[in-house]
């Protein structure tokens, strides 16, 4: 009996992994990466003559769920046209049976990778807003991502925001996606890798998912993504030291563990942030008198000060006028 | 609100008060609505030219340094008109100076610019 070295058995897992393109219009690159019930290739579409992004069920599944799901999944992305969400192109069985659907190829860095050029605080605040606006987007037509993270977020070479993975997605008051949305009930691993969603097992990241996202039967709403996105900021402002009091109040609100404590909207959370960022009231820090003074004054600090220089001129004119 | 309109108006609010100012120096004092009329010409025609400077460039700095020179200009010829022997250059063009320049902040900082029309 002949022993199959490790690079062997890895090349030959490679093989069963890659998809059946034969007959297809694509034709494959090179693989991406893996997600929970698929992996990514990059694929070339031959008609177009582009490069684009497919994804394929690569694990067993007998039942179909998983193909169910990625249906699901492209589905859904195709009804959500916003610039901050991958676009899908087509969706369909390739020749081994397996499902697929392609999207456009994203170039550029995870948010993980790229927030380390992103040095200033205003700067990191405004990247957060543009991760913001697709997720009210997909909210404002019943969509809820469930699985917002840094590594699910791309931020393309013009400094674009692409909310990606929407494989955990689910519709706002479909009466079959009333799921259970916690433990697993197959045979799939039950304690998956920290940083990636397995079917099966618990619907979301630790660390960023919601509580009321692990507990059985939770019925969850928008604001389980709110909370997500509270941990993505409270992910970019790690390392500002100091945190200015209103920024936290805005990061523990969106993070409240009881979830009728969190902003109800997106637009509420992104509307605080952009409110931090103009220098005014943040409806998460109720602020004393001598603060909102304080603030006032330092956003019309320019005024001020040439009111108070024009003040002192005309004073000492006059207390020095020639007699 | 335009620049040009908030320039109007920020000269105006601010000559006025200027003019005001010289109820401060009894020696003028019965003078006072001259003082105060031509110094709010002053403001607005001050305010004119700062507000469509800043119509056309947007820059703080320039709009600064423009505002600064043209209270200066401005209040330099009002000294000038003055009768008698002391023109109280120096009195009447610092502050002027300092009115040009809060101008000048406000049409760069504020004022809605010119929409071009659409093609």
């Amino acid at each position: 009996m002949t022993w199959l070295s490790d690079s062997a058995l890895e090349r030959l897992r490679a093989a069963a992994d890659a998809p059946d393109l034969a007959g297809t219009r694509y034709q494959l690159v090179s693989k991406l990466g893996q997600g929970g019930m698929g992996g990514v290739f990059q694929v070339e579409d031959q008609v177009l003559e582009r490069q684009v992004a497919l994804k394929a069920v690569s694990i067993a599944d007998p039942q179909g769920t998983l193909a169910a799901r990625l249906l699901q999944e492209a589905r859904i992305i195709a009804r959500l046209e916003h610039p901050g969400i991958v676009p899908v192109h087509d969706a369909g069985m390739l020749p081994d049976g397996r499902p697929y659907y392609t999207m456009k190829l994203v170039q550029g860095q995870r948010l993980d990778a790229h927030v380390v050029a992103v040095t200033t605080l205003t700067d990191r605040l405004r990247l957060f807003l543009r991760i913001c606006d697709p997720v009210a987007f997909a909210h404002a037509h019943g969509v809820l991502h469930r699985d917002l993270k840094p590594s699910n977020v791309m931020v393309g070479p013009f400094g674009e925001v692409l909310v990606m993975d929407w494989g955990l997605s689910k519709l706002l008051h479909d009466p079959q996606q009333r799921e259970k949305a916690s433990v697993a009930s197959d045979n799939l691993p039950t304690v998956p890798p920290a940083d990636r969603t397995a079917h099966g097992t618990v619907l979301g990241t630790p660390g960023y998912m919601a509580p009321e996202q692990a507990e059985a039967n939770a019925v969850i709403d928008q604001r389980a993504d709110i909370y997500s996105l509270g941990a993505i900021l409270q992910f970019l402002l790690a390392g500002a030291l100091p945190l200015p009091r209103a920024l936290d109040a805005i990061r523990k609100q969106a993070m409240n563990v009881d979830s009728s404590r969190r902003y109800h909207a997106v637009q509420e959370l992104s509307a605080d942030i952009q409110h931090f960022l103009d220098g005014v009231a943040v409806s998460a820090y109720p602020e004393g008198p001598l603060t909102r003074m304080w603030r006032w004054v330092r956003r019309n600090r320019a005024w001020i000060l040439l009111l108070l220089v024009y003040i002192v001129v005309r004073a000492l004119l006059i207390f020095f006028r020639p007699h | 609100m335009n620049k040009v309109l908030l320039g109007i108006l920020v000269g105006a609010i601010l000559g006025v008060f200027d003019g005001l100012s010289a109820w401060f120096t009894p020696e003028v004092r019965n003078q006072l609505m001259g003082i105060v009329f031509g110094s709010t010409i002053k403001g607005l025609i001050a305010g004119v030219l700062i507000g469509f400077f800043a119509r056309k460039v947007h820059s703080l700095a320039l709009g600064l340094v423009f505002g600064l020179a043209v209270g200066l200009l401005l209040a330099y010829a009002v000294a000038a008109m003055q009768p008698g022997p002391n023109h109280y250059y120096f009195q009447i063009m610092l502050p002027g100076g300092i009115v040009g320049t809060i101008i000048g902040y406000a049409t760069q900082r504020f004022g809605q610019p010119v929409q071009s029309a659409a093609s």
